[in-house]
């Protein structure tokens, strides 16, 4: 176990560029959900405005 | 028909562009400005001079012709003349080359004379300045149309001048990369043909193609 | 066939059915991106040369390669935009700027993490990072740009004019930095690419960039499906989808 993470002396470069690339997926992840909450919510608003005027 | 008009709007750009004469030698000024300040921040040592030149003088003339870029269509947005030119029976892509080449006569073609006079500046060889000039002359025209293109995009915004850049520099990338090169192998003393060939190969292919994606871009500004 | 591929091209349609498949394919492409970096990190043997180091290269060559495949995605599905006038297109492209400028980012990145080691330096000016480095500015410009604007359509089009030119300047610009790195760069560099290939190497790395392929497809999804609300004028579908 302490060998694996060790990584033959590179364990800092490979465990750091292994760590961003989880936190850039999941920041992407998270974006991509937020991004479509976001226009989801404008949409929303834009039908109620619409259905106001129309009545 | 379509070659008179091409012709018309030359000297329609020209003449407007003579009738505000200072302003056409700013982005001139800019380039030995921006060419003299590197002496002063680096030092005056000829052979760190004459090693840098290639770089300082093609990145200087890459700004020089930046700059001049973001007014190129803006006059014409507000009057409502670049709609005139949108209507009009030529063929949209024609006249932006015409625009183009009108241009480069005011603020390309007068970088390529100066030019010259910097290099000595500079400590380049006097026999590495027919390349200097050839790099430049086939150089500047690819800037400006790759230029042009930015400036139709952001014509319409209210503050492009600095997205205009951002848009257009990485574009300009592989222009620099030979030209300076084309220089840098002249100072040597060795062949230059390989990096004008590209150069002139690049030219080639923006002259076909960026008159096209500059109209389509004047179009969605003007909408 | 052909009625299909129409129909999946309405927004409604592709609205609905990217969001049944999305779930689904967001949960093959984690799967698969576990796998794929457990077998490098675990099963696959050290290199010879590089030790351990080159296990980077698992989420670096996905990176990559993810950075050219959605800036071409980008351009062409800009392109179908323009040209056909069609608005899912242009949602498509709208959507793979940021997760393909996040890939650019992240090859950029890990290939400077690898660098250290090998190189001793966090950056060098190898040919593959320097063109990784224009690709981010390409990225970025074109997602400036389509901030600039206010109005949606508008920044489709415009957009898709910067996504055009920059695939065409792509391959040139790819070109003159090999050309400029070989010239400044007499010695050669260790690359950094898979090394000497063996199949335990290699298939850890496939399972990973088909990974995530699908994970940038499933963002893509999920994304497109927010630009389509975006655009959506018809309120009828919208509203029977949203309450």
């Amino acid at each position: 176990m302490q060998e694996f993470i060790e990584m033959g002396g590179y364990g800092a470069y490979v465990w750091s560029a292994f760590g961003l690339t989880f936190v850039v997926l999941a920041w992407n992840v998270h974006a991509a959900r937020r991004h479509f909450n976001r226009a989801r919510l404008q949409a929303k608003r834009r039908i109620q405005s619409q259905a106001g005027a129309g009545t | 028909m379509t070659k008179s008009g091409f012709l018309l709007q030359i000297s329609r750009d020209l003449q407007v562009a003579i009738r505000r004469f200072g302003e056409l030698l700013q982005p001139l000024f800019f380039f030995v400005i921006v060419c003299s300040l590197f002496p002063l921040a680096l030092s005056p040592r000829p052979a760190l001079l004459t090693e840098i030149a290639p770089g300082v003088i093609w990145v200087a003339a890459l700004l020089a012709t930046l700059l001049s870029m973001e007014g190129l269509f803006k006059t014409d947005f507000e009057d409502g003349s670049l709609e005139q030119l949108a209507v009009s029976p030529h063929p949209l892509p024609l006249l932006m080359l015409a625009r183009v080449c009108a241009h480069w006569l005011m603020a390309g073609l007068p970088l390529v004379i100066v030019a010259p006079l910097i290099a000595r500046m500079f400590f380049v060889p006097v026999d590495a300045l027919a390349a200097l000039m050839l790099s430049l002359l086939l150089g500047t025209p690819v800037l400006i149309l790759l230029g042009t293109v930015g400036a139709a995009l952001t014509v319409s915004l209210r503050r492009g001048g600095v997205l205009l850049s951002l848009l257009v520099l990485p574009l300009m990338v592989p222009v620099l990369v030979f030209g300076a090169r084309a220089i840098d192998l002249a100072v040597q003393g060795a062949p230059v043909n390989g990096p004008l060939l590209l150069l002139a190969s690049l030219l080639a292919l923006a002259v076909s193609l960026v008159p096209f994606a500059t109209a389509a871009a004047i179009r969605i500004s003007l909408d | 066939m052909w009625t299909w591929f129409y129909k999946l091209a309405s927004p409604p349609h592709f609205f609905r059915i990217a969001g049944m498949l999305t779930p689904w394919v967001m949960g093959v492409a984690l799967s698969m991106i576990t796998i794929g970096i457990f077998g490098g990190l675990v099963l696959a043997p050290a290199d010879y040369q590089q030790g351990d180091g080159f296990r980077i290269i698992y989420v670096h060559v996905p990176a990559a390669w993810l950075s050219l495949f959605s800036y071409s995605l980008m351009a062409i599905a800009a392109g179908i935009g323009l040209v056909w006038r069609i608005k899912l297109a242009h949602a498509v492209a709208a959507s793979c700027a940021v997760p393909g400028a996040s890939f650019t980012f992240l090859a950029l990145a890990t290939g400077s993490i690898w660098g250290k080691p090998m190189w001793g330096t966090w950056w060098e000016w190898d040919a593959r990072l320097t063109s990784e480095l224009i690709l981010l500015f390409l990225f970025l410009g074109y997602i400036a740009l389509r901030n600039a604007f206010d109005d949606i359509s508008k920044a489709d089009r415009a957009s898709a004019v910067l996504a055009l030119v920059g695939i065409v300047n792509v391959p040139i610009i790819h070109y003159s930095v090999n050309w400029w790195n070989t010239l400044h760069q007499g010695a050669t560099v260790t690359k950094l690419s898979a090394p000497s290939i063996s199949t335990s190497m290699l298939w850890p790395l496939l399972v990973t960039a088909i990974g995530c392929t699908f994970y940038f497809a499933a963002l893509v999804m999920q994304r497109t499906r927010g630009e389509i609300l975006l655009r959506e004028r018809r309120a009828r579908w919208l509203e029977l989808e949203l309450n």
